[in-house]
């Protein structure tokens, strides 16, 4: 094994989770922002010039609150829960490209991590997949019963709607034939952005990873009105800051496979001739979305329960097993279009 | 070879650890998480000897949505602990009979009669990818593939029945 390669390998690990960790100060930043303003407010604005200090304020406060334990709860999951829940968030956009080849110090460096697995899309379902135990668990170790319930409703919803979410990534498999998340967007390159061919996939897309990523309207573990704040009413301090951190991170996470499947990646004018380009591209489009996510929060109520349940097995199911039939029988009857 | 060896070992020992752990757990969702942990490291298993389709399924189907509806339906009904003592007091006799039985056998055939496998040729390396299985799955094994769904159809089909609402017959 070339040293140089494993050198590499480490300094991308290294900026992706130092990428991540300062996109999620700053969403949350761009959240209270953008909600301040939808609600006709300010907004943070004391911490540095126009609030931009502020995430950094927020983290000094919770590294030095006090962290407490229910005395009944059990004692190793509750301190396991927010590990659980923080890792999946952090290495599932491994397989994403973040833009084409580059030249530096003389060395070719692809801009991912490992893009080109051929079982890139199976490692996404499986990392989503097992996204809900840190909040189960979370929920069970309090010992408390609205952080249970916020626990059962997370593993409800999620397994709910991961079937059309995975549904959904079948369009794009298809229109690609290949599972490797380079060949999609390489793919994409060739034959114009996939949310032309696949609108409904899109749709579904969108709000199925909505549900995922329990944000509103779809935030029933953590509904405030009804159960306190769902699995982590019982975390303080730091725990409930990893909480915090995989909402965020999961937010940007979803931008970034929405963008990459459906809308070019990190592909644009000029990509091509300067491949720095590309994580630019990404970066504008992932902020587009992000923003569009936290519009939906300022805008839409929350779904009820039994509503939510309805509505991802009895529409949005049907509708991605329709979506995956009709781009199968277009790929049959265009094959010109496969290119 | 080495570096493989010592991986190989110290996942053997994860998974055998992990499946004691899910056996003599007292509480049920120690025992969840357990054979969760259990089935993440077959996995890497699978990854080790080139079936990265096969391993991330595994993930996806076993540790993914099978355990996660385990570990619901655990604390729905709040069956966290078990009771002292088995509900079946012949099962634990013949437990151990089956597994010495099934020890002894797999000591003959290591022991006494050693069989070589064959060796993989360089040629069937790419087995594992999701390409080949799916040629394999949609032509040689098609209809095994469609029996198995009709199968899985089914059994939805009766839980649907047996848990559905029936009107009440006192109408007429």
């Amino acid at each position: 094994m070339e040293y140089g390669l494993i050198l590499e390998w480490i300094i991308k690990a290294v900026l992706m989770l130092l990428i991540l960790l300062i996109g999620f100060a700053y969403t949350t930043y761009l959240e209270r922002k953008v909600l301040a303003r939808m609600q006709v407010r300010y907004g943070p604005n004391r911490a540095g010039p126009k609030g931009l200090l502020q995430p950094v304020a927020d983290g000094v406060k919770l590294i030095f609150k006090e962290e407490l334990i229910p005395a009944k709860a059990d004692k190793l999951l509750f301190i396991l829960a927010p590990v659980i829940t923080v890792l999946p968030a952090l290495t599932i956009l491994a397989v994403v490209p973040f833009g084409g080849t580059v030249n530096l110090f003389g060395r070719e460096i692809t801009l991912s991590i490992a893009g080109d697995l051929n079982v890139g899309i199976l490692y996404l379902t499986a990392v989503t997949s097992i996204t809900v135990y840190g909040m189960v668990l979370a929920g069970w170790a309090s010992n408390n019963k609205y952080a249970m319930m916020g626990g059962i409703r997370a593993t409800a919803q999620v397994i709910s709607y991961e079937l059309a979410l995975g549904l959904a990534f079948i369009g794009p498999i298809l229109l690609a034939s290949s599972m490797s998340v380079n060949e999609i967007v390489n793919a994409q390159g060739r034959m114009g952005w996939f949310f032309i061919y696949q609108p409904i996939g899109f749709i579904i897309f969108l709000i199925a990873t909505l549900a995922e990523i329990n944000r509103v309207p779809f935030d029933m573990p953590e509904a405030e009105q009804e159960l306190v704040a769902g699995y982590h009413t019982e975390y303080s301090g730091m725990k409930f800051a990893l909480f915090m951190m995989t909402e965020y991170i999961k937010m940007i996470v979803v931008a970034v496979l929405a963008a990459t499947f459906f809308l070019g990646g990190y592909l644009g004018p000029f990509v091509d001739q300067v491949p720095w380009l590309g994580p630019v591209y990404l970066f504008i489009k992932v902020f587009i979305l992000v923003f569009g996510i936290i519009w939906v929060r300022a805008t839409w109520p929350r779904f009820r329960y039994d509503r939510l349940m309805a509505f991802g097995w009895k529409i949005m199911l049907p509708l991605a097993v329709l979506n995956v039939l009709l781009t199968g029988a277009f790929i049959i009857l265009f094959p010109g279009v496969i290119r | 070879m080495i570096p493989d060896m010592i991986l190989f070992i110290l996942l053997a020992i994860v998974a055998v650890t992990s499946a004691l752990g899910m056996l003599l757990s007292r509480s049920a969702v120690y025992s969840a998480l357990n054979l969760v942990l259990n089935f993440g490291t077959v996995a890497v298993l699978y990854l080790l000897l080139g079936a990265p389709f096969i391993a991330l399924a595994q993930i996806t189907v076993y540790a993914g949505a099978i355990m996660v509806l385990f570990l619901f339906v655990i604390m729905l009904l709040g069956v966290e602990q078990l009771r002292k003592g088995s509900a079946l007091p012949w099962q634990q006799t013949l437990a151990i009979i089956s597994g010495l039985l099934l020890l002894a056998l797999t000591a003959y055939v290591i022991f006494i009669r050693p069989m070589t496998l064959p060796q993989v040729s360089p040629t069937q390396l790419g087995f594992g990818t999701p390409g080949a299985i799916g040629e394999i799955l949609f032509n040689k094994y098609l209809l095994p593939f469609e029996v198995t769904s009709v199968l899985l159809l089914v059994a939805m089909i009766g839980a649907i029945v047996l848990t559905g609402k029936r009107e009440p017959k006192t109408k007429t």
